[in-house]
């Protein structure tokens, strides 16, 4: 691989005494959708959590290992926290809108920067919404309330929240679980697109997500990193039998 | 008798119990409204009293009611609502937050009266502030922080959570989370709560008897450190220690007492329901 | 691409920083008043301990300008007067709360509910005044009493005044109750009434418990409406009849005397000892009342 955007090595982390991941080591391409797929308790969500530190918001855990991004340490004592999250940004499983209007939602990463220029954010509007495919769906009413609109538009709008930030990684956990199969094609159709400027890691609701659309995948079981290679590898000639069973439906 | 017949009784029985405990209510309300409304007028409401209080009107002891619940929201507004922050916030679970929750339960639990000794020992003595709108309003803002600090904790923890997540996601601080979007959409029920604090602090007796109450003063205060009449004091010593002051007067001053409480408890609960309609959550 | 140049992210940190600080100080500052108070009450009150022979001040004679502070009548005076308060207030609490949280019909909710508020609102000084002119001349009247001024009459005021909290509590305890036992009880063929004094009743009385206590602290430390309807004599109400007799209750006599007592005097500093009497008092009601929420909250609702 090219220098991984992402270098996750020897990671183990516990919440109290309960350990989630163990010694996870793996590299995260750059420009490529990467899946972290597993049965449920698998540890992808602490994984993915670690990665832009949202678990420091999280009390009585501990965590081993290093992450880098571009080459450096997110752990390290001068890392600034906010801006590692502006550089690494996240979708979560349930659309979460903030509360007030579609233009605020999309710009509230922008005014928390400080940025107020006013030319430039109707600019950042725009293009964040049309790369989560929304735009032409709310460009006349991006001055109503984000509450009002329906569960796929809301999440493809917490995804322009995010993309509004130009982040490096963007993270999603699980982003199509509340979403109709149509909402979720868009979305699916739109990380296509998006993987060509940005490094995309995402927790699939399903095994069938996860094969449409994995550049590579990584298998967990119970906090272990099982397998990982590119994803028509993984999903037609896994190497782990775990994988395998897993994979075919054997278990899940 | 039959189980059903026992328990229509008994329904019919709780039903009573409840109405004797509204009915009450109402004839409080009732009797000063009708014995004191003959007293309320314009000139009531704005004049001065005069012949030892018998006749005129109660503009001083509003005024000074006023005053002294401004002076009180400016003190314990920002500490309260600082305060809460940090407890809903901030706070991690150790004995020291279980101090700070302590002692807010002792403070609530403080009877008034003992308010009014602290503010006596402190404030105007030790402090030498003398017996001053200022002394008054600190011991009733001392008294009002419990008020604020329980409602507004309930507010911001009725917040969502997500909303902090998704915050820290897009790189916001744990302030700028509060400031932009917790503390917004916890506002509604934290106004609600200063306002029932201040309603209680203007009704009060106790703390202001030593802090600050006059009975008669021939002029409005000039400055934070003059003392001043109140309303409920004001109630107090037209009812207990003025022979010969009229009936219709003393129920006035009652009715006025009662009808600011009740309009700022009416203004709270509008608030509080207009809010809760309109919740984006 | 936004991540902040690191002398603005430092600026904006050093900000927050103050901020924080500054929040952690409000936070804390309720310990400080706490202790504040009872120092004060300390201070002033404490010269009264040995300034006054012990004998005198736990004897039975309140008579200041004689040089007698016994605090036991104003003590039992507020004893009295409290406990009255209570035995009216916990039925009609308990039962208004079960009719509003199981019983009444939504309208009827509507109405009580701000109503109780109000209840909560009206100053005690007002309530005094009410007392005063309507329900202490029926006190006399009904009951052929020489005075109205009692400490039934005193009781009964306390007893509304104390009821929003007591309701408020109480509903909380049986709010906390799932409604898995309602059905339970029901499906084994109870009707409505046996449920509710026989499963949901009991399972919240923990609760109840605490919502009492809190009324009774709220009570204990009632100052004004008691001044104005228990007579203010303080003799040592000790038999029976003493409910319909006037007596004197620890924060009332604060109230009146402090007014006219010289700073620095022994009755001055004597007042001051029953401020700190009456601060432990609420103190230990209320931290027991409110070490029985916690507990609760921490096992998650029931008992």
């Amino acid at each position: 691989m090219v220098d991984p955007k992402i270098h996750i090595e020897k990671v183990s982390y516990a919440y109290g005494q309960n350990w989630v991941l163990r010694d996870v080591t793996l590299d995260i391409a750059p420009n490529s959708v990467t899946v972290f797929f597993g049965p449920s308790g698998g540890g992808k969500t602490s994984l993915l959590r670690l990665v832009n530190r949202l678990n420091d918001l999280v009390e009585g855990t501990q965590m081993k290992g290093r992450i880098l991004l571009d080459g450096q340490d997110i752990y390290s004592s001068d890392t600034h926290v906010p801006s590692l999250r502006r550089r690494v940004g996240m979708v979560f499983a349930l659309p979460l809108p903030l509360p007030g209007t579609v233009r605020e939602n999309v710009l509230y990463g922008l005014k928390l920067a400080g940025i107020k220029d006013r030319s430039r954010l109707d600019e950042v509007l725009e293009r964040s919404l049309a790369q989560s495919a929304l735009w032409d769906e709310v460009k006349d009413r991006l001055d109503h309330l984000a509450s009002a609109l329906s569960g796929g538009q809301q999440q493809r709008l917490c995804i322009a929240r995010s993309l509004a930030l130009e982040p490096d990684a963007l993270l999603l956990d699980e982003p199509t679980s509340g979403l109709d199969p149509i909402s979720t094609r868009k979305v699916e159709d739109s990380l296509f697109a998006l993987k060509q400027q940005y490094t995309i890691i995402i927790v699939p609701h399903s095994i069938q997500q996860a094969a449409r659309i994995a550049d590579h995948a990584a298998f967990f079981l119970m906090g272990e990193l099982v397998e990982y290679a590119s994803g028509t590898e993984l999903f037609t000639h896994p190497r782990d039998k775990r994988t395998e069973d897993y994979v075919t439906g054997r278990f899940g | 008798m039959s189980r059903y017949w026992v328990q229509r009784l008994g329904f019919a029985l709780l039903g009573l119990i409840a109405l004797a405990v509204v009915a009450p209510i109402l004839g409080v309300i009732g009797t000063v409204a009708v014995k004191g409304m003959g007293a309320i007028s314009w000139e009531f409401i704005t004049a001065m009293p005069f012949d030892g209080m018998k006749q005129g009107g109660i503009f001083p002891a509003l005024v000074g009611t006023l005053l002294l619940t401004l002076g009180t929201a400016l003190v314990a507004i920002p500490i309260g609502v600082g305060g809460t922050i940090y407890l809903a916030e901030y706070a991690r679970d150790t004995w020291v937050t279980r101090c700070i929750r302590l002692a807010i339960v002792n403070l609530s639990g403080i009877p008034s009266i003992v308010y009014g000794l602290f503010g006596l020992g402190m404030f105007v003595l030790f402090l030498r502030m003398g017996t001053s709108i200022l002394a008054g309003a600190l011991t009733l803002a001392i008294m009002t922080l419990p008020v604020i600090i329980c409602t507004a904790e309930e507010a911001l923890r009725a917040v969502p959570t997500e909303f902090r997540t998704v915050s820290a996601s897009l790189g916001g601080t744990r302030w700028q989370g509060i400031r932009y979007i917790i503390l917004p959409q916890a506002l509604p029920g934290i106004i609600t709560g200063i306002i029932l604090g201040l309603l209680r602090a203007a009704g009060e007796t106790a703390p202001i008897l030593f802090t600050v109450a006059a009975f008669f003063l021939p002029r409005l205060p000039q400055s934070p450190f003059d003392p001043t009449m109140a309303l409920p004091y004001h109630l107090y010593v037209i009812s207990t220690q003025v022979p010969g002051m009229p009936l219709q007067i003393q129920h006035g001053t009652a009715l006025v007492l009662l009808a600011l409480v009740l309009s700022m408890n009416l203004v709270a609960t509008i608030i509080r329901s207009y809010f809760r309609r309109r919740r984006q959550w | 691409m936004f991540a902040q140049k690191q002398a603005e992210a430092a600026g904006a940190d050093w900000r927050e920083f103050v901020i924080e600080a500054l929040i952690r100080v409000l936070g804390f500052s309720t310990i400080g008043f706490v202790l504040l108070i009872f120092l004060f009450l300390l201070r002033e009150g404490v010269p009264s301990f040995y300034k006054v022979p012990l004998s005198n001040l736990f004897g039975i004679s309140w008579y200041p300008t004689f040089d007698l502070f016994g605090t036991l009548p104003l003590l039992l005076g507020s004893v009295l007067v409290t406990v009255t308060a209570i035995l009216i207030a916990m039925p009609l609490g308990i039962a208004t709360a079960v009719f509003v949280r199981e019983v009444a019909p939504n309208w009827a909710r509507e109405i009580l509910k701000p109503m109780i508020e109000v209840l909560a609102g009206i100053p005690s000084v007002v309530l005094g005044f009410f007392g005063m002119h309507v329900v202490a001349p029926l006190i006399r009247e009904t009951l052929g009493t020489p005075t109205g001024l009692t400490v039934f009459t005193g009781g009964l005021l306390l007893a509304y005044m104390a009821l929003p909290t007591i309701i408020s509590v109480a509903e909380d305890a049986l709010d906390a109750i799932p409604k898995s036992y309602k059905d339970a009880g029901l499906a084994m063929g109870a009707t409505q009434w046996q449920t509710i004094w026989r499963v949901v009743v009991p399972a919240a009385r923990s609760g109840i418990t605490t919502a009492v206590m809190l009324g009774m602290g709220r009570a204990i430390g009632e100052t004004m409406a008691v001044m104005m309807v228990t007579g203010n004599a303080a003799r040592m109400p000790l038999s029976l009849d003493s409910l319909f007799k006037p007596a004197r209750t620890m924060t009332a006599t604060i109230a009146a005397e402090m007014g006219e007592v010289a700073q620095g005097s022994i009755h001055y500093h004597a007042l001051f000892g029953i401020g700190i009497i009456l601060f432990i008092l609420t103190f230990l009601i209320n931290v027991v009342a409110a070490a029985a929420i916690f507990k609760k909250q921490r096992r998650g609702g029931l008992r």
